[in-house]
């Protein structure tokens, strides 16, 4: 049995916020493939568990008049990469998230508990810091909005007060549409494990051979998901050349700052993130429409 | 102690428990509806030997609280065989030996059972991504995969002659 001591289950967004502020000691817990982890792990005690698991409207994936897409935090990683919305305008998200873990874990975990977590090694992280995508925060005074980048505040810490809850995730159409992108997961080994580096580039191409806007992000290059905003602006304009891979992955290894852990040491991280950036870079022009 | 009342379906069976809410799923399935097809092994996600269909979809009970299976309809391995005739992944398992311990066996049918529902083309890629969150320390996986290629060729194209040869 896992260490609960009090388990209370929302309908609603509101209901989740009045149990949370009523309860200050108490944990969220959406899909479950974390906290009850934690829980047998006894990485966790004593457990007041406030469940939103099954609260509709924190799930699915939608698009707004004005194009801009719209993911439920709630929503599990299957749905969002079998999601027909992804498929066609997002595409590189839904490859993000099929790497998480194994079938069994995508149908559980949420792409809202993966960001919360506030860990670097987030599939979706990277893919949503190049998206440059809007994090909607509701609690009890309302509902405020953060761009992903600010909401990362270090390992493991977000910006979120105890009474709130990631709501969904925007993604506006200046940010995908015309865009072809790529993700990369370097692991040990492809199913479950987690990402020793994460890499995701963004292109839109100008005519077929210059590069009109790049983007790179990067997952365990540092103590939080990165944009390598340096070798974004030296590679915005430029035609696309076998120099200017070579220049996105020299730039991008004096932006990052990864560290040794029990994964994998600095030195073979920093290797990564100049292998994948170059490769991400490479397929990402091509999925854009460009020609070398 | 926390009781709350549920009902659910079990292999097309309706029934309402109380359960603990502690208590995952899998302890539920197994300790109290006796259904212990469902393994009991890592406890934390990885292995895939407690996997059932929850609403036609391949979850890990072990990290799945008893609770939110209210209203939800489950298939366990014990409600594949009807009327003492295996399913056809059942049979597949069998046919391709696809079983040495037997302990990871009822994980790997219930989420090859999900693939042949959904009705897609699986390339022997794509069910080796599939069939990725279950371990198995003994078959080497080798007659797994035939098992489930087997189960999951279109019917047509070999029928039951095929007795595993054609893809090897």
């Amino acid at each position: 049995m896992y260490d609960i001591i009090a388990y209370e289950e929302a309908s609603c967004i509101e209901e989740a916020i009045k149990l949370l502020v009523a309860n200050p000691n108490a944990t969220l817990i959406s899909g479950g493939s974390d906290v009850l982890i934690k829980l047998h792990e006894g990485r966790m005690h004593d457990a007041h568990l406030i469940s939103i698991h099954g609260i509709k409207e924190l799930s699915g994936v939608s698009m707004l008049e004005d194009g801009t897409i719209v993911i439920g935090s709630g929503t599990s990683f299957s749905k969002i990469s079998k999601h027909p919305i992804v498929q066609q305008f997002i595409p590189v998200l839904g490859e993000a998230v099929d790497m998480v873990g194994g079938p069994q874990i995508r149908n559980i975990g949420t792409i809202g508990g993966n960001i919360c977590n506030g860990v670097t090694s987030a599939d979706s992280a990277s893919t949503l810091f190049a998206f440059n995508a809007r994090l909607e925060i509701q609690g009890p005074d309302g509902v405020r909005t953060v761009l992903i980048k600010e909401f990362y505040k270090g390992p493991g810490k977000v910006d979120l007060q105890h009474e709130e809850i990631l709501t969904a995730i925007f993604i506006t159409p200046d940010n995908y549409r015309g865009y072809g992108g790529h993700y990369i997961k370097y692991a040990m080994r492809n199913a479950m494990d987690i990402a020793t580096l994460g890499c995701v580039a963004l292109c839109k191409v100008k005519g077929i051979h210059q590069i009109e806007d790049f983007r790179l992000a990067l997952g365990v290059a540092a103590p939080v998901p990165m944009r390598c905003t340096e070798t974004e602006r030296l590679i915005k304009g430029e035609f696309f050349t076998e120099e200017l891979i070579e220049k996105v992955g020299k730039t991008a290894l004096k932006e990052v700052n990864p560290r040794t852990s029990w994964r994998a040491s600095k030195d073979f991280r920093l290797q990564l993130v100049e292998e994948l950036s170059k490769r991400a870079f490479r397929q990402a022009f091509k999925n854009a429409g460009g020609e070398q | 102690m926390q009781l709350k009342k549920i009902t659910f379906k079990i292999n097309s069976k309706e029934i309402t428990i109380e359960v603990d809410v502690r208590e995952s799923l899998l302890d539920v399935l197994r300790n109290k509806l006796h259904m212990t097809g469902v393994k009991k092994g890592c406890s934390v996600g990885e292995c895939g030997a407690c996997t059932v269909l929850i609403d036609n979809v391949a979850f890990d009970t072990c990290i799945y609280l008893a609770v939110w299976a209210d209203g939800k309809e489950i298939r366990t391995i014990e409600g594949e065989a009807k009327e003492g005739k295996l399913s056809k992944v059942q049979q597949s398992f069998l046919d391709e030996a696809a079983v040495q311990c037997g302990f990871c066996t009822p994980g790997f049918v219930m989420s090859t059972t999900e693939m042949l529902e959904s009705g897609k083309v699986f390339s022997k890629e794509q069910i080796k991504k599939e069939l990725s969150g279950h371990m198995c320390r003994c078959t080497g996986y080798h007659n797994i995969m035939l098992a489930a290629e087997k189960a999951l060729q279109p019917a047509n194209k070999h029928g039951s002659e095929c007795h595993g040869k054609c893809h090897k």
